[in-house]
C-alpha cells in the first residue's frame, strides 16, 4: 500500500506492506536512521517521534496509521541552517547523553513534554520521561537538560 | 518483530467498521490506537487476517455532558481523558486512572474504548469504569445496546462485545462529590498493576480490582461487608475471599491476596474519609 506522509516538513511516500511498522518506514524506506529501535515493545522510547506534534513510540504504530500525518523525527529538530533545537542544545550543554542511543527518543519525548507543560518541576520531568529508558542510567543530566531547555535551571 | 501479514481496511465511520466486521467475522480485528493490539500481533499472539483501522474516526473522540452522565467517545485518547476539565470535575477518578496508563507517549495514542475492549485483567481503566458503574454502548448491524460495566468483562481478554459489534461510547455517572481512590501497586514506572484497587463512595461504596482474577472485577465480598455495616478495616479483611488471583513473576496468589487486603484498606480509607 502507498503511505503518504509529511516528514520533517517534506512530502514523503513509500509503497509498504500493511504490517510495516512506522519505525521501519522511517528507517528503511525513507532512510531516516536517527530514530532508533530499542526494546521493540513500546517500553524504552528509543523510537519516539512526533505525530502531529505529540510524542509517539514508532515501534508500536503501523506506517498505515500515520497516513496523512505530520511526522517529526530527530533529523527535523535542528533548523535548516544547522542551529540546534533548544532541547538538543540543552542536552549538549548539560552533557545529557553518554552512549547516545536513547538520545533521539529522549529529545523527542522531552520536547513533546515541554509543549504540554512548559514549566515542569523536576518531578514532572521524571514522570514525563517515564517511558524513555537510558541504559547508561544517565538520568540526572537528562533531567537537568530538560529543565535547562525549559528555562528553569 | 514484525506482525504476520494481514489485509488493512480503514473505516471512515462506525457503520463502515461494523460492515467490515460483519463481512470478515472472527478473522477481523478492530484497531483503535493499536497500543494493545500491535504488541500482541508483533509477538504473534494474535494473527488477524483483516485489521480494520478505526483510529481516524474523529467523531467518536469526544467528552460531552450528557445530563446525568458524561458521555465519552470510545476513540477518545487517554491523554484527553487525563486532562479533561469536565472529567476532573464530574468523575475525577477516571481522569486520575487514565494518567496511570503506560507513559505519556502511549497515552497520546491509546484510547479509552480500545483499552476496555481489549479486556486485559491487569489494565487500569477497567477498575475506574467498574467502580463508577459506567455504561458501555455497543453498536452492531442491528443497532446499539447498552452494557453495564459489571457485565462487560467476561473472560481473559474477552468482553461481552459480539464479533460484529463495536464499542462506541462510555457513559460515566456524574459523581462530583463522591469520595474516591485508586491504589495501584507496581514496582517500576509504566508497568501494569500487580494489583490495583479502585473505590468510589457516594452513599454506598463500589470497589473494583484489577489483576486479581481472569477479568477486572467488582469486589462482591467487600461491597457486601460494607453494605452490612462492617468497618472499612473489617471489609478490607475479606478482599481476597472467593478470588483466584493470577500467579506470575511478580507474585503468587497469596502475595496478591495480601496486596488486595492492604490496598482495599487504603482505598476505603481514602474514599470514605
Amino acid at each position: 500500500m502507498q503511505v503518504e506522509t509529511t516528514v520533517n516538513g517534506k512530502a514523503m511516500s513509500a509503497d509498504v506492506e500493511p504490517r510495516t511498522l512506522l519505525v521501519h518506514y522511517l528507517r528503511d524506506e525513507l532512510e531516516l536512521t536517527g530514530t532508533n529501535v530499542g526494546c521493540d515493545t513500546s517500553s524504552c522510547g528509543a523510537c519516539t517521534v512526533h505525530i502531529d506534534g505529540e510524542s509517539v513510540k514508532s515501534c508500536t504504530m503501523l506506517a498505515a496509521q500515520a497516513r496523512g500525518a505530520e511526522i517529526t523525527t530527530i533529523e527535523g529538530m535542528a533548523s535548516a541552517d544547522g542551529t540546534l533545537h533548544p532541547m538538543q542544545a540543552a542536552f549538549m550543554e548539560c552533557h545529557g547523553l553518554q552512549c547516545g542511543y536513547c538520545t533521539p527518543g529522549m529529545v523527542m519525548a522531552a520536547s513533546s513534554l515541554l509543549k504540554e507543560n512548559p514549566n515542569p518541576t523536576e518531578q514532572e520531568v521524571r514522570e514525563g520521561l517515564e517511558g524513555n529508558l537510558c541504559r547508561c542510567t544517565g538520568y540526572h543530566n537528562i533531567v537537568k537538560s530538560v529543565l535547562t531547555a525549559a528555562g528553569g535551571a | 518483530m514484525i506482525p504476520a501479514s494481514f489485509d488493512y481496511v480503514e473505516a471512515e465511520n462506525a457503520d463502515a467498521a461494523i460492515a467490515a466486521l460483519t463481512e470478515h467475522g472472527d478473522e477481523a480485528k478492530l484497531m483503535a490506537g493499536g497500543h494493545s493490539l500491535i504488541p500482541l500481533m508483533k509477538f504473534r499472539l494474535t494473527t488477524p487476517q483483516v485489521v480494520v483501522d478505526i483510529g481516524r474516526i474523529n467523531d467518536l473522540s469526544y467528552i460531552n455532558d450528557g445530563g446525568d452522565h458524561i458521555a465519552i467517545g470510545a476513540l477518545t485518547r487517554h491523554m484527553a481523558v487525563e486532562t479533561s476539565d469536565v472529567l476532573k470535575a464530574q468523575a475525577p477518578i477516571l481522569a486520575h486512572v487514565a494518567s496511570h496508563v503506560g507513559d505519556p507517549s502511549v497515552r497520546h495514542r491509546g484510547t479509552l474504548g480500545g483499552s476496555l475492549a481489549h479486556g486485559d485483567p491487569a489494565s487500569d481503566l477497567p477498575a475506574a469504569i467498574l467502580a463508577l458503574n459506567a455504561t458501555l454502548v455497543a453498536k452492531g448491524p442491528n443497532g446499539q445496546r447498552e452494557i453495564s460495566a459489571s457485565d462487560f468483562f467476561t473472560g481473559f481478554l474477552e468482553t461481552a462485545l459480539a464479533s460484529d459489534e463495536m464499542l462506541t461510547e462510555i457513559r460515566v455517572p456524574k459523581v462530583p462529590d463522591a469520595g474516591w481512590s485508586y491504589q495501584k501497586f507496581n514496582r517500576r514506572a509504566q508497568d501494569w498493576a500487580i494489583v490495583g484497587v479502585a473505590a468510589v463512595s457516594n452513599g454506598s461504596t463500589n470497589v473494583a480490582m484489577v489483576n486479581m482474577g481472569h477479568t477486572p472485577l467488582r469486589s462482591a465480598a467487600v461491597e457486601a461487608a460494607l453494605a452490612g455495616g462492617a468497618s472499612a478495616a473489617d471489609a478490607a479483611a475479606v478482599a481476597a475471599e472467593g478470588l483466584t488471583p493470577p500467579e506470575d513473576l511478580n507474585g503468587d496468589a497469596e502475595y496478591r491476596s495480601h496486596l488486595a487486603r492492604v490496598l482495599v484498606g487504603r482505598a476505603l480509607g481514602e474514599a470514605m474519609s
